[in-house]
């Protein structure tokens, strides 16, 4: 039900075309991360730790390296002397840190060594020749447990100067924001709840695990095939790691099987560089399921307190929130964003939260769509639908009434711009859906969230061609159809058609720099870029036509992909299409290219609300999802097909999140279920299907209205499943994911 | 790794006896495969038994009991015309196997010998009264499917044995059976508890009964005191509470990252009750 019945002004933009890779990708054809080979091509895999936190005494790799078919072997002296600085601050030394283990190992998975040998194989027996001898220490994998005084230190001296004075080490970074009177908010609220909630670590779960394929030379230069959200950052951090010059090092981007930001940073790529420096040979790395699982992703585990006051009215009068993010032996766990997300779809009078990054024993978390946002949004919404269950109110009426808007100051500091809460609001409200009768064993949930989006440093390049057909050079991998959306933007200033355009994701070495794809940035930012890019060709293809008119190029306006004399010279010439100004363009003065490099700033913040049915098996505790419709404010939708699949594809994720989705660890601290046996990932038969609405409050920052889709659909699940889910059990369900054992003893303990 | 096809059962199992180190049989290598390609078991012979004449025949024999071929897959299974008349539960149960891929591979005998306490087939298999034939240096003999396992990944099978058929007994009349399992989601998952029912009525009473659990103890359990239960009776309430008590008390199984000690004890009750209703049913012609 998207925008069929609404008129456009647009021609291109908002209509479905196939996108540009699809048939490479049904048939097969298109590149992955594992699918580049090399002359000479060696293959690597890397030794992992088996402790959760052990001293490393002695690596002694001399078996491995006397072996016919290993032709090289690296550790942590192989790479860069990149310097420690405290928090994020020094973020190079904690992806060195991670990429390969320094004094210590930090998690169950973390590199010591890697090798490169004539076959994979041969790679993977040479590992079992490596010796390492380990002095295994105490370890630590729960947020609190990570927070108490006795908990074993991860790294003395990684907190920032954010954090409290008397906080344990393991806390490294501290946020705290609000405003109003918090006391005086709680003395006006009719009914206060307040409770706690827990979140589990969970995996982005991209079907393609990460693979590379790396040339070093012994001169510095370099190229780098991977799968990537972003091989300018790739570049940047590869070049700091090995100690080589940025410029020299080629990225090149693979197709990408998935990434929902777990792809925004590398793991193998710099092991594979400096397993290609040693042995003067093309280094291919390929990670196994089980690397994945235990070296990569996930998100971070979160435990929180969530106070709310409401009036009998369903004003909320205060509210506060206090959210412990555990994101590995690393600082970067999003507490602040945690925080930061968790009110803001309310006006509130007042409203504080803090936010804690806390390391432990797992694996450096890493971005996963809306870092942050979904713990908190589960959290806070829980409780507000606690507060709507005790005061007999009706759930969306009571966001409504809370509900932001364009001049509310935001939770987290600034004043909103034009923003479509309400919107998603009322739509749901109107929704089939949400006045659907229930039947008995089921319960429905709503929840509303709340993402910022983001702009980020973007470069964008047109080319025409003498035909008139256009290539654009984007640098944000496409992860989800942006090649078809970049397209449409482009054919809708142009004025050609679609399938004369092709998007190209170019390398570093053919483009400015970009920021990674993450950030819901990537449509609002490089599809920014583009229309400029864009525009600028068409004030060329002006300037030419006004030179063969012999008339001023401000009297030549751009309209269905011709020139056409306007003002006074309006109707003196034929209109002239793009073709016949670009077939002799060598000829009127060049080549006509356009381009954009900046770093858009007006991302435009963006809300969602989600209607849940679930239904629960009051003997076994399982629970099916059995109705979802996801309305989300797009801004503008450009390829609504593909917006329909972020939002889709958010609230899958979020039902394995909230469901079944956990990362297990041992009392040794060991990852238990690094399969996906065990890892119990949503199938396709557990899902009913997502409606979706995508609601359109253009955003004012951008030339089309675009707000950013990816990351925001993966707010609300978590809370909207929980509400339904405690709403058909009969009892508030606090801890995620809501396993059918979990639910089971929940029920049991409520008699 | 040594790789062998042989001819026959005899030849295959020489080559089992004569080997050294880890020997693996491969029949749809849907575990054997796995578990070579995730390292956790890397055999140093093995030896492929589908090349043996009539592997994957499935037979009705003149007493009306069945006899599969050791190589006969849990799709031909689903697929045979009368099998799944005979015996539904033991079919539905080979069908929640893995995806469409590994239906067309897996095998009855290779889910049994693998030897997973959660084996979906194994429990439909006891409650059905199966048995296999174990081909060995000394001839062959007769085992219940029961008698197979001894705990996770061991089978009491010796050196140089290895199964050479399956047989199922005939339905006779106002039989019914049935396989439930408890998945977190709705496929491709393992048993956090299974159970499988086999009846027969007199009327409206039960006059024989087997009920089988899996993945609640080190082996697929055969439930004596289940069976008891609802020996006799209609099925009713009261039975029902017996055979669901009767199940709980029977597990003994484990915490882990699948389920709780609880969970799986409440739910083994919960499963008994609901596949006993499903065999009565279909023990009665109806549909279910
Ligand atoms: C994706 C996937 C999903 C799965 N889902 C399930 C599931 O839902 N439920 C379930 O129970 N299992 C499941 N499995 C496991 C597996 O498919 C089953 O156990 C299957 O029945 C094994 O049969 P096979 O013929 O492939 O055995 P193989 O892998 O060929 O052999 C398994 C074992 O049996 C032994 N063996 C085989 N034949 C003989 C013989 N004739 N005599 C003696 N020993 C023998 C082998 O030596 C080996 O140890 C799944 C596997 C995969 C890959």
């Amino acid at each position: 039900m998207a925008l069929d019945d609404r008129k456009s002004d647009f021609t291109f933009v908002g209509t479905r075309p196939n996108r540009p890779d699809g048939l490479d990708k049904v048939t097969g054809r298109a590149k992955f991360g594992a699918d580049a080979y090399a002359p000479g091509m060696l293959h690597g895999a890397i030794l992992r730790s088996p402790h959760a936190h052990a001293r490393i005494v002695k690596i002694d790799a001399s078996k491995a390296e006397a072996h016919k078919d290993v032709k090289a072997v690296v550790t942590r002296a192989d790479f860069a002397d990149v310097p420690f600085k405290p928090g994020l601050e020094g973020e190079f030394y904690n992806v060195l840190e991670n990429v390969m283990a320094g004094e210590k190992a930090l998690y169950d998975g973390h590199a010591v060594a890697a090798v490169a040998a004539t076959s994979a194989l041969a790679a993977r027996d040479a590992l079992k020749l490596i010796e390492v001898e380990y002095e295994v220490l105490p370890h630590v994998t729960d947020v609190d447990k990570a927070m108490a005084p006795d908990a074993p230190v991860i790294r003395e001296g990684a907190a920032d100067y954010s954090v409290p004075e008397g906080m344990h080490p393991n806390v490294v970074r501290y946020h705290e924001s609000g405003h109003g009177d918090l006391e005086a908010g709680f003395a006006e609220a009719d009914l206060i709840i307040e409770d706690s909630f827990v979140t589990e670590a969970t995996h982005q779960g991209y079907i393609e695990p990460h693979a590379c394929l790396a040339i070093l030379g012994n001169d510095g230069k370099g190229e780098l095939w991977c799968t990537t959200q972003g091989h300018w950052i790739a570049q940047k951090t590869c070049a700091a790691l090995l100690g080589i010059e940025t410029s020299q090092l080629r990225v090149t981007a693979s197709e990408i099987g998935g990434g929902f930001g777990g792809k925004t940073t590398v793991f193998i790529e710099p092991v594979a560089l400096a397993l290609s420096r040693k042995a003067n040979r093309p280094v291919k790395l390929v990670m196994t399921r089980s690397e994945v699982f235990r070296a990569t992703g996930p998100t971070s585990s979160a435990s929180m307190d969530v106070k709310i006051g409401m009036k009998k009215d369903g004003t909320i009068s205060a509210a506060q929130g206090i959210f412990r993010l555990q994101g590995g032996a690393f600082p970067g766990a999003p507490g602040d964003m945690t925080a930061m997300c968790a009110f803001a779809p309310y006006n509130l009078t007042n409203v504080k939260q803090i936010g804690y990054d806390v390391m432990a024993n797992r694996p450096k978390q890493a971005a996963y769509r809306a870092p942050g946002a979904p713990m908190g949004a589960f959290a806070v919404e829980s409780v507000i639908d606690e507060l709507c269950n005790k005061l007999g109110l009706d759930p969306v009426e009571v966001r409504l009434k809370n509900a932001a808007h364009e001049g509310t100051k935001a939770s987290y500091g600034p004043t909103y711009e034009r923003i479509g809460l309400v919107e998603t609001l009322e739509a749901a409200k109107a929704h089939p859906h949400y006045s659907a009768p229930l039947k008995p064993g089921q319960g429905r949930g709503i929840s509303c969230g709340f993402w910022f989006n983001h702009g980020g440093e973007t470069s964008v390049s047109l080319a025409l061609s003498e035909d008139g057909s256009a290539q654009v050079m984007v640098g944000t991998p496409d992860i989800g159809g942006s090649r078809a959306s970049m397209a449409l933007m482009a054919a809708e200033v142009l004025g050609i058609p679609y399938e004369n355009i092709r998007v190209t994701i170019a390398d570093t070495a053919t483009l400015g720099y970009n920021d990674v794809s993450h950030g819901s940035r990537v449509t609002y930012a490089s599809g920014l870029a583009t229309i400029k890019a864009a525009r600028h060709a068409v004030e060329k293809l002006c300037e030419r036509a006004a030179a063969k008119w012999g008339i001023p190029v401000d009297a030549v306006k751009w309209e269905n992909g011709c020139a056409v004399p306007s003002g006074p010279n309006a109707g003196d010439f034929d209109p002239m299409p793009l073709a016949d100004i670009t077939a002799d363009m060598g000829r009127t003065g060049g080549p006509i290219s356009g381009h954009f490099e900046a770093t858009p700033e007006g991302a435009g913040v963006s809300f969602g609300t989600h209607i849940v049915d679930a239904e629960v098996d009051p003997e076994t505790g399982k629970t099916s999802v059995t109705r979802y419709t996801v309305i989300q404010d797009a801004g503008k939708a450009i390829h609504p097909t593909y917006v329909e699949g972020q939002y889709q594809g958010g609230a899958a994720q979020g039902i394995g999140w909230a469901l079944n989705e956990e990362y297990i660890y041992g009392e040794d601290g060991r990852l238990q279920n690094s399969i996906f046996l065990d890892y119990r990932i949503p199938v396709a038969s557990d899902l009913p299907m997502i409606d979706t609405v995508i609601v359109e409050v253009p955003n004012p920052g951008h030339p089309f209205g675009v707000r950013g889709v990816g990351e925001t659909g993966i707010v609300p699940p978590l809370a909207a499943i929980a509400n339904a889910v405690s709403n058909a059990a009969g009892v508030r369900m606090k801890r995620l994911p809501m396993s059918p054992p979990r639910i089971l003893a929940a029920l049991k303990d409520n008699g | 790794m040594d790789y062998h096809s042989p001819a026959s059962f005899a030849e295959a199992s020489a080559l089992a006896a004569n080997a050294t180190g880890i020997t693996r049989f491969l029949a749809g290598g849907t575990d054997v495969l796995v578990q070579l390609r995730s390292e956790l078991v890397t055999p140093d012979t093995l030896i492929d038994i589908k090349k043996i004449n009539g592997v994957r025949d499935i037979t009705r024999n003149a007493d009306g009991s069945w006899t599969l071929g050791i190589a006969a897959t849990g799709a031909e299974m689903s697929e045979h015309p009368e099998l799944g008349r005979d015996w539904p539960g033991v079919v539905e149960a080979m069908d929640l196997i893995g995806s469409t891929q590994v239906q067309g591979r897996a095998t009855p005998t290779g889910n049994l010998c693998n030897g997973s306490p959660a084996a979906d087939s194994v429990p439909a298999m006891v409650a059905a009264g199966v048995t296999v034939t174990v081909t060995g240096r000394d001839g062959t003999r007769e085992v219940a499917v029961e008698d197979i396992p001894t705990g996770p990944g061991k089978t009491s099978l010796a050196k140089g044995e290895l199964i050479s058929a399956v047989n199922i007994p005939a339905r006779g009349e106002n039989g019914g059976d049935a396989y439930l399992r408890f998945i977190p989601r709705t496929e491709m998952d393992i048993a956090v508890v299974g159970v499988g029912v086999n009846l027969r009525l007199d009327g409206d009473t039960i006059t024989e009964a087997r009920v089988s659990l899996g993945a609640v103890a080190p082996t697929v359990l055969l439930v004596e005191d289940c069976a008891k239960a609802i020996i006799g009776s209609t099925l009713d309430d009261a039975s029902m509470e017996a055979l669901a008590a009767a199940a709980s008390a029977a597990c003994n199984p484990i915490d882990d990252k699948r389920g709780t000690i609880a969970f799986r004890t409440e739910v083994a009750g919960v499963l008994a009750k609901r596949a006993a209703k499903i065999a009565y049913a279909r023990a009665k012609g109806e549909d279910a």
